[in-house]
């Protein structure tokens, strides 16, 4: 399916995506470690929708003032978010938020529902889980971190390790070594402490007017399966869907099933 | 000669093995492997040898901060200051440095440092440093701000001790409604503020650019050459002409009456197995967003890969390339003879004593060194024209220096060095 790259200037900064398909629009808003790209989850979505792959705001490969050197907590991503949605004229919008930008859906979604179709929350963050703990990508490297959202390696390595075997080489490649570590420090900038959750979400929750749906991997060993129920619980209109053999990342793990959840509900 | 003794006051009584085992000696080591009957002694016996070191006749005594690691015992520079300020009567208490980005109170900061520079009646010394990343860490200060953080609070704690009270302060990481801390740094118009680095060309810059010493943290003696060349460049950017009073340099250097004994001693510096920060995976010694943007694929790579650092290098190279000094007081004399020709700094800090040496031949080698080494160093200081911030009465900053004694010169953009060396082994001293 034809995909382009687009980029709109939004409060001075230049916001990219990737987009294709026809239909209504749908956003996807990628994991901390960021988008790799125009992924199988994003073609299975393009033949119900018009895809918005869109990279938050000081992702993808940017720094110094490429970046919103003022962001400092994820919600100043949501506003741009949200600030892009209206320059696009876009809304109302199916919003998929994937782990930390779940996080950002959800607080887009407390701040301006209006510009939401739905709210579809992936292993997303921010809230605090009172049982288990978020996994805190700073105690580790990169790929130990991106590693642990995958329940199964061979679907991490499908992905991120194009320098086969040697062993003289990292198994990923440079651009995406610098890609993470440049995703790491936007992150280091909006969430350090406190991390991957902020206190005022769940309460504001109760405000947002539209269905949402909640999708979890049983496997979840980022963001504890506890925030799910919470994130139901909070919701006024929302349900559960939890992917059998699946990890954090959904939407790299198990794309189809995803593209099925999501569509099924629409159809 | 401005002459200091420092150790860094190891928890050398930690098993090693356990250490080794876990892969990482920094951060997360558990503290379970802490005993506290040792830390009592061991505090104990470095404040005898403090004591001795004064009545040797070392000028100042060195005092550092770090966290959740055995290299170093000292949590809080601040409670250690303030001991000396008072079991000692004459000696500058110098503070290498002052971990500024990861306190979240520059206030608090500055009114601890007024109490030690009246307690201890004008003898402080503040120096400050970005600490490195681990130290962020441990403290939970967002490492991508470091910078950002060190540059407000420095000019926040310099405000505080110049300017009269009530001000408010309004800065991106530190606001107050009202700053008039009723404690007031005795020494006008402030203590000294001098900062230690490894060797970082973007802090060599800022400590030059604000006239403040900077302090080699035993940085190979064939890279000070081009340390200096960077700091002097950027003093005459900014109006003054650099010297020795600008320049200090930190040195491991142990003293016996038996040469092989103190070189054997000397072995300890090596105990934290990798460098002197002990084991530390990458990603805690150098955060993303902590570093250098040019430097991101080198540090990502080594993040990713788990490789530590570089290893120090052994024990016998050190000694040939003086980055270890041990022997006879003779010995030593000639060895740093060497070192203060090439280096040519007016503040050299002895760092004596660490790992497990004991505490009798800690006394003993700082009792040598006030007797037989700093004598010799200060006529060395003399022969060699190395004055020190205080002989000369230098100003203590840029700010503090009269507009009409500067005359800035635009640098030779070709002639300015590169950042070379800005290794994450050297880093981890920042």
């Amino acid at each position: 399916m034809a995909m382009q790259t687009v980029t709109t200037t939004v409060a001075g900064l230049g916001m990219r995506e990737f987009t294709g398909g026809s239909g209504d629009p749908l956003v996807m808003l990628h994991h901390s470690f960021g988008n790799p790209g125009w992924m199988p989850v994003h073609e299975a979505l393009a033949d119900h929708y018009t895809v918005h792959a869109l990279d938050l705001p000081g992702y993808g490969g940017t720094e110094g003032s490429e970046r919103p050197e003022w962001a400092r907590h994820p919600r100043d991503l949501a506003l741009l978010v949200g600030q892009w949605l209206r320059a696009k004229d876009l809304g109302p919008v199916e919003l998929v938020g994937c782990g930390f930008g779940g996080w950002v859906a959800a607080e887009l979604a407390t701040m301006a529902p209006e510009l939401l179709k739905r709210l579809i929350l992936v292993g997303a963050a921010g809230l605090l889980p009172e049982q288990g703990s978020i996994y805190d990508q700073f105690l580790v490297s990169h790929s130990n971190y991106v590693q642990a959202a995958f329940s199964r390696l061979e679907a991490y390595d499908a992905i991120f390790s194009s320098n086969g075997d040697s062993p003289d080489e990292l198994p990923m490649s440079d651009d995406t070594l610098v890609i993470w570590d440049m995703n790491r420090e936007m992150t280091t900038r909006v969430a350090w402490k406190p991390y991957m959750y902020n206190r005022r979400l769940r309460p504001l929750l109760g405000g947002v007017n539209v269905p949402a749906l909640v999708v979890w991997g049983d496997n979840d060993a980022v963001v504890p399966m506890e925030c799910a129920h919470a994130f139901v619980e909070a919701l006024p209109d929302a349900r559960l869907e939890i992917v059998p053999d699946c990890g954090h990342a959904v939407d790299l793990e198990a794309p189809e099933s995803l593209a099925a959840i999501i569509t099924g509900g629409n159809s | 000669m401005f002459l200091s003794y420092f150790t860094e006051q190891p928890m050398s009584a930690y098993p090693a093995d356990e250490g080794l085992k876990e892969g990482f000696t920094s951060v997360m080591f558990s503290n379970k492997y802490y005993d506290p009957e040792e830390g009592s002694r061991l505090f104990n016996e470095r404040i005898e040898e403090y004591k001795l070191a004064e009545q040797v006749g070392f000028d100042g005594i060195m005092v550092n901060e770090h966290h959740n690691a055995p290299f170093c015992m000292q949590a809080r520079i601040t409670v250690m200051s303030s001991i000396l300020a008072a079991i000692t009567e004459r000696a500058k208490i110098v503070q290498l440095g002052n971990p500024l980005p990861t306190y979240d109170s520059p206030l608090m900061f500055a009114e601890e440092i007024a109490m030690i520079d009246m307690i201890s009646k004008g003898r402080l010394i503040s120096g400050i440093v970005r600490g490195a990343g681990q130290e962020s860490v441990c403290l939970n200060a967002n490492p991508a701000y470091n910078r950002e953080r060190f540059n407000e609070a420095h000019d926040l704690l310099v405000k505080t001790m110049t300017d009269d009270g009530p001000f408010s302060w309004e800065g991106e990481h530190f606001q107050y409604r009202v700053v008039n801390p009723w404690a007031r740094v005795l020494q006008k118009p402030h203590p000294r503020i001098w900062v230690p680095g490894v060797f970082s060309a973007e802090t060599i810059r800022w400590a030059a650019e604000h006239r403040y010493p900077y302090i080699s943290l035993n940085t190979p003696l064939h890279l000070t050459g081009e340390l200096w060349q960077i700091y002097d460049q950027a003093a005459r950017a900014v109006g003054y002409e650099p010297g020795p009073e600008n320049r200090g340099y930190l040195l491991r250097v142990h003293v016996q009456e038996d040469g092989d004994k103190a070189r054997e001693n000397a072995r300890e510096f090596m105990w934290m197995q990798g460098e002197f920060t002990g084991i530390g995976h990458p990603y805690w010694v150098s955060p993303s967003g902590y570093g250098s943007s040019a430097r991101r694929l080198d540090y990502a790579k080594m993040a990713n890969a788990e490789v530590r650092g570089s290893r120090a290098a052994s024990f016998e190279k050190q000694l040939a390339a003086r980055e270890i000094v041990a022997g006879t007081p003779d010995e030593v004399i000639a060895e740093l003879r060497v070192v203060l020709e090439t280096c040519r700094p007016s503040i050299l800090m002895l760092w004596g004593n660490d790992g497990g040496v004991t505490h009798d031949d800690s006394l003993r080698c700082i009792e040598l060194m006030g007797t037989e080494v700093l004598p010799a160093l200060r006529d060395m200081g003399d022969e060699l024209g190395l004055h020190d911030p205080f002989e000369l009465d230098s100003p203590v900053s840029l700010a503090l220096t009269p507009p009409d004694e500067l005359n800035p010169v635009e640098p030779d953009d070709g002639a300015r060095p590169e950042d070379t060396s800005d290794s994450t082994a050297l880093k981890m001293f920042r």
